[in-house]
């Protein structure tokens, strides 16, 4: 409610200005006061900028695809990293969306190929299995040649009934189903580590001969 | 554990205030709306670090101040510890203990644990169920870290598996496996809870019964009972048995959630219809005694008891049992507030107990008697 009161109603000077400052008002965490500073820069940049700036968001939204395996982000029907041959088919990382894939990625630890699920199962927030790359999934799967999913989603309630879900989606077809390992991270002192965290960390230890592979 | 010292500033509608108080019985006593309670209020913020009637801390500030203070001096096992809580309009609590502040409230909390006997406890007895689960729940969390994380995860599956009976009923097939996994997941959270509630109730229906028993000379008989659907079946076969209904309630009627403490008197007649109201302010204050003792014993230390305006409603005799009870060595310092100073002197001369009296009037506290 004060937030309410204290949002500033600006006086444009042209119907053009506001426009454009309520459009980049509706990003993700843009406020009035950002939008408004991103407008006028936009306008005091030479046109030939604004136009590719433009043309890229133009060309984003037309001319994207989904690859048709793995469901990420890509220019061709099918991705980059599902058709490349150094990369092994049998080994499929399950995430949530885009930019876990970008972070596994960064890792350069990986080298199996991916699966997107482009969200959590969440009933309250309306996402159901039927509203995620859930079936595709099971399908690539049943049709062979898979020998390990990793299922590689948050530490969150939602993630935990996500992977129950592909558990009991995917455990009668002999594949290996694992997640990733949850506990303290590097350069982490113990003596911060929160206690649910530490203390299955001590639960699920590992013997030192893997730790140090 | 004793609270030596108070002192209030800007808070409510106090200016400036400082009590030296006893380490066995307090009283405050003045006219309706002297501020009595209001110096319980006090006590509470050091204690819980919030206020036990407003959940808005910037409403403790006095008209026309800009911030309060409150201070307590604790005296434990000798050693003596400064807390203060403040406030700015429009800034974060401060909350610091020896000058030293907290960067989570949740440390402080238990340090220096109080049980509050007030008039707004009839809730306990009158309102629905939900009333009772949340005293269970606050006083097992008060020495159980882990109970609070596990109930709110079971709200919020709980949450999720009613969404999912609710799009079920809007059309879109039921998805059975999901419904298994949401099931497996409330088994998960809501069996420990089960078990730590059916686990405090064993211990604290007996302390219960005591206190009821000395505060009455078992003038009535009344019962406390935890009931839980879980204690008929497993979690687990009651999800599937329920299924039906749940899907036509588009809600989950079974589980942790719908447990209730039943309160009887005379046999089975429920105390919330057929008890008088003195019966039932004895009930609570039994109740609120328990939750001490309990405390007392996971602690290893006496809390301080404050009494909200006590005397309301107990006949004569209950009125002094109750006195004679907690001024005794099973309970440490107390508070308590009353309208009649003479009342309160005449019950403590009956039962040949020490009493400080502070007499409150506009807004100042004068100290009575130094007797104590």
């Amino acid at each position: 409610m004060w937030e309410k009161k204290y949002l500033c109603v600006m006086n444009f000077s042209s119907k053009l200005l506001e426009q454009a400052v309520a459009e980049f008002g509706r990003l993700p965490g843009v406020g009035q006061k950002t939008a408004l500073r991103l407008v006028l820069h936009l306008l005091s940049q030479p046109e030939a900028e604004v136009s590719r700036f433009t043309e890229a968001l133009d060309r984003l939204k037309r001319e994207i695809r989904y690859c048709t395996t793995c469901h990420n982000v890509s220019d061709t029907a099918v991705c980059e990293i599902c058709a490349s041959h150094k990369r092994d088919g049998a080994l499929i990382c399950v995430v949530e969306d885009t930019r876990d894939v970008m972070a596994i990625e960064n890792t350069d630890q990986y080298h199996g190929v991916y699966h997107v699920l482009g969200g959590l199962i969440s009933p309250m927030d309306g996402v159901g299995p039927s509203d995620l790359q859930i079936d595709s999934l099971v399908k690539r799967v049943e049709a062979g040649g898979v020998r390990e999913v990793i299922v590689a989603l948050s530490a969150t309630m939602e993630g935990d009934t996500t992977i129950f879900y592909l558990y009991k989606k995917l455990k009668d077809f002999g594949v290996q189903i694992s997640t990733i390992a949850r506990g303290i991270s590097f350069g982490g002192e113990l003596e911060y580590v929160d206690e649910v965290t530490l203390g299955r960390s001590i639960a699920t230890r590992v013997p030192y001969e893997r730790s140090i592979a | 554990m004793w609270l030596k010292q108070l002192a209030v500033l800007n808070f409510k509608n106090y200016t400036e205030v400082t009590l030296h108080f006893a380490p066995e019985v307090n009283a405050f006593t003045g006219a309706n709306g002297a501020g009595k309670t209001n110096l319980l209020d006090a006590i509470h913020y050091l204690s819980l670090c919030k206020s036990f009637f407003n959940p808005i801390d910037s409403q403790q500030i006095r008209r026309d101040a800009d911030w309060f203070m409150v201070q307590g001096e604790f005296d434990k096992d000798g050693q003596a510890d400064t807390v203060a809580c403040s406030l700015k309009r429009n800034q974060k609590k401060q909350f610091k203990k020896n000058k030293k502040a907290y960067s989570r409230l949740a440390d402080h909390i238990g340090q220096f644990p109080l049980v509050m006997v007030s008039p707004s406890d009839s809730a306990i007895v009158t309102d629905g169920s939900e009333e009772r689960r949340r005293f269970v729940d606050n006083v097992i969390s008060q020495t159980d870290l882990a109970y609070l994380d596990g109930l709110i995860a079971y709200n919020k599956c709980l949450a999720q598996r009613n969404s999912l009976l609710k799009q079920a009923a809007r059309g879109s097939k039921l998805d059975s496996s999901l419904l298994e996994v949401l099931d497996m997941q409330l088994v998960e959270f809501g069996v420990p809870i089960f078990e730590k509630r059916r686990a405090f109730m064993a211990e604290f229906i007996p302390e219960f019964d005591n206190h009821y028993r000395f505060l009455t000379d078992t003038a009535e008989t009344v019962s406390l009972v935890y009931e839980s659907q879980l204690m008929h079946a497993p979690f687990g076969t009651l999800l599937e048995q329920y299924l039906d209904r749940d899907r036509l309630l588009e809600r989950t009627n079974v589980g942790i959630h719908k447990d209730d403490l039943l309160f009887t008197i005379h046999g089975d007649m429920p105390l919330k219809k057929f008890g008088s109201q003195g019966q039932q302010k004895s009930f609570l204050i039994a109740l609120k005694l328990a939750q001490y003792s309990f405390l007392h014993r996971q602690k290893g230390f006496k809390p301080l008891l404050l009494l909200d305006d006590i005397f309301d409603k107990l006949d004569d005799h209950r009125t002094r049992k109750l006195m004679q009870m907690v001024s005794a060595d099973d309970f440490g310092q107390i508070f308590l507030t009353d309208t009649d100073s003479m009342r309160i002197n005449r019950i403590f001369d009956e039962i040949n107990r020490r009493v400080r009296i502070f007499e409150i009037n506009s807004c100042t506290a004068r100290q009575l008697e130094k007797n104590g």
